[in-house]
């Protein structure tokens, strides 16, 4: 797995609440049997003024203007900029694919959909929850400020703004070390093989319908 | 000691490896499998040269891109015509051989939508953890089981584990005392839950739905409300097992049997909450109070009674909210203060995960029977959840009952409920649809998706726009 430890970037924002993972990658996308390819689809309706489909060249297609990421100054963003309940929805982890392959390594918002969340730390991906009202001031400070960069950093925990101002945010200890060591978390729980054995054996015991039946 | 509740139970009794930080390796005892979420995960498998860890604890079927027109259907997974959904299709069945895994194939008459068939041939039981990459597995947990989706990492880790590393969720109960109306169902009662609670009032949580409603409701009626856990933002959803669940899952095809089944019982007879276990939070409802219900807006939680007025953002509480009415309006082609009774559905889809099983069609052919789909709706489609359900409601001719009303009666398969098929709406039509999400796009490009119970859907495609199925 990828590993985060810091990032500086560009802020790009999404500014809605309850943006669900329909609208971060649609459902035409999810027909690929492949993890990597999402980012030019990313967003896709909110992006592009036509119906897109998986495949096409998307270099030659209707752009929305109104839409903030098709903007000079949102692009390069790394820190994608959010609202209440993101990733809401399907548990589609073509969405953090997409994400990623557009380029974006954080998404700071004040609150995420539980599956959401747990899938951007399979992807290299950090999501930060901050109170409602700093992500209020972030928007505001991005807004004004072409060229708006935030820090982000997994060791310290820290969002750090230009002027200066830092904000800690929390995050699960173990999640935290899997992320900056870029752990392959399959092969942490395969340590634990002989208590998974072990733990089978019981239940094959106390609940002996479990096992051999769908074969 | 404070008692525990459902949840804690389910929790502690799957737990293989417990961690200082309350997270815990979580054994896994049923893995379901469907074509959009799993190829990757089984070529990470291959890549990393992993096996399967426990084949019987899987079982896998195609239910997102199949077609439901049966000229297409006929001619299996070869038949599909969209190259990418036929290629995504295939790829399980050659995953399925190659890994050795139980698959129902596309026309097969078992297949079906995957938290249809669990539950239908009892591969999903009371007291199991179950797990499939798609958010609507909270589905099983209406039997009294621990289920929730996971992501495509997740999905591989259970293949090559058969556990997954989880946190523990906070207890929340909803609680629906009291005595349902006639025409209105355990639809109506989860889009009133998620109306009051908000998309995400169930973040962070597994809900327990409790209390004479739920207790008075059929198996069916309780998948349809875990089901729709998620759009409370719940990953889980469950209820206590009672007699209804033992009705319900004896007999069923991969149900214990004799002896094996008296010891089962024994079992799940401690699956419910304790009279004093804790909950962090208490939702109540009063069932009289339900009345049935359409969404208006772009997320589930944007949903009013059929007697209701479609929201002024004027009126809105705060800036975000305003913000969020205009835009759905704006979508959506509705104003604002409009009766929800006005509201004109192009298409009609009766079908999905929420609502496709054979009560759920029952209550549909009662509303349409003897009657005609008004002119103006161009299309309404019943998609049956799975092979058995389409020969139960076959045996019974409901089949005959919506054709005669003016329905196409099609083939099982996850349909029109997201638009990977053939089944979708057009830009700036208006569904009334029995499925579970009204995102933007969700049911084709420019849709407009009306959440309702099946009973609702029925009616307005007689009527031609909503109507109150209590006047029915």
């Amino acid at each position: 797995m990828k590993s985060f430890i810091a990032e500086t970037g560009l802020v790009a924002p999404m500014d809605r609440a309850n943006v669900d993972t329909d609208l971060i990658i649609p459902k035409q996308f999810l027909k690929s049997i492949r993890r990597s390819g999402f980012g030019p689809h990313l967003f896709d309706e909110l992006r592009y003024l036509d119906e897109g489909y998986p495949g096409q060249d998307c270099s030659t297609r209707p752009r929305n203007p109104d839409f903030p990421l098709n903007e000079d100054r949102y692009q390069g963003a790394s820190i994608l900029l959010a609202r209440v309940n993101f990733g809401c929805g399907s548990s589609r982890e073509h969405a953090p694919w997409a994400l990623e392959d557009y380029g974006f390594r954080c998404v700071i918002a004040p609150s995420f959909a539980d599956i959401f969340y747990n899938n951007c730390f399979k992807n290299g991906i950090l999501p930060i929850a901050l109170d409602e009202d700093i992500v209020d001031s972030l928007f505001q400070q991005m807004y004004a400020n072409e060229g708006y960069t935030l820090k982000v950093d997994l060791e310290s925990k820290e969002v750090v703004t230009p002027e200066g101002d830092t904000y800690s945010f929390e995050v699960d200890e173990f999640r935290r070390h899997c992320l900056l060591k870029g752990l392959d978390d399959i092969g942490l729980t395969l340590q634990d093989a002989p208590a998974i054995r072990a733990y089978e054996q019981r239940l094959r015991e106390r609940s002996p319908w479990l096992f051999d039946v769908i074969t | 000691m404070a008692g525990q509740t459902l949840y804690d139970k389910l929790w502690q009794s799957h737990v293989v490896v417990g961690r200082d930080d309350g997270s815990a390796v979580i054994y896994i005892d049923r893995h379901l499998i469907h074509e959009v979420t799993s190829p990757q995960a089984f070529e990470g498998l291959r890549l990393a040269g992993r096996k399967l860890w426990r084949r019987d604890a899987n079982l896998a079927v195609p239910d997102h891109n199949v077609p439901t027109e049966r000229g297409e259907r006929s001619g299996g997974v070869s038949g599909i015509v969209d190259p990418i959904s036929r290629l995504q299709v295939q790829t399980l069945d050659d995953n399925c051989r190659d890994f050795d895994i139980v698959e129902f194939e596309i026309n097969d008459t078992r297949q079906g939508i995957v938290h249809v068939v669990g539950p239908e041939q009892g591969a999903t039981l009371p007291g199991m953890t179950v797990v499939c990459g798609d958010s609507h597995t909270s589905t099983h947990g209406a039997l009294g089981a621990l289920a929730h989706g996971i992501g495509t990492s997740e999905v591989e880790h259970v293949l090559a584990t058969q556990c997954l590393l989880q946190q523990k969720m906070k207890n929340m109960l909803v609680r629906i005392d009291g005595a349902l109306q006639t025409g209105v169902s355990a639809k109506d009662v989860v889009l009133a839950v998620i109306g009051k609670i908000g998309t995400a009032g169930g973040s962070g949580y597994a809900i327990e739905f409790g209390g004479e409603v739920v207790r008075n409701m059929s198996m069916e009626g309780r998948m349809t409300m875990c089901n729709m856990s998620i759009e409370a933002g719940a990953r889980m959803g469950m209820v206590a097992v009672d007699e209804v669940t033992l009705e319900y899952v004896r007999g069923r095809t991969y149900a214990p049997r004799e002896a094996l089944w008296e010891q089962a019982v024994a079992a799940w007879s401690e699956l419910h909450s304790d009279p004093d276990a804790k909950f962090d939070r208490v939702v109540e409802l009063r069932g009289e109070d339900i009345k049935p219900q359409v969404s208006w807006g772009t997320s589930p939680e944007m949903v009013l009674p059929i007697d209701g007025y479609v929201p002024d953002p004027a009126n809105a509480a705060n800036a975000t909210q305003r913000m969020a009415i205009e835009r759905a309006l704006e979508y959506m082609g509705l104003q604002a203060g409009m009766p929800i009774t006005a509201i004109r559905p192009d298409r009609v889809f009766i079908g999905s995960c929420t609502n496709s099983r054979i009560e759920d069609l029952r209550s549909a052919a009662q509303v349409v029977k003897g009657k005609r789909v008004a002119s103006t709706v161009k299309q309404a489609l019943v998609v049956p959840g799975s092979g058995e359900v389409k020969k139960q409601a076959e045996a019974e001719g409901l089949d005959k009952v919506f054709l005669d009303a003016g329905m196409e009666w099609r083939e099982p398969g996850c349909s029109m409920c997201l638009a990977m098929n053939a089944d979708k709406l057009g830009a700036g039509e208006h569904c009334a649809s029995t499925s579970n999400r009204n995102f933007e796009g969700r049911q084709g490009f420019g849709g407009r998706t009306h959440l309702v119970s099946p009973a609702m859907a029925a009616a307005a495609a007689i009527a031609g726009h909503f109507v109150d199925v209590r006047d029915w």
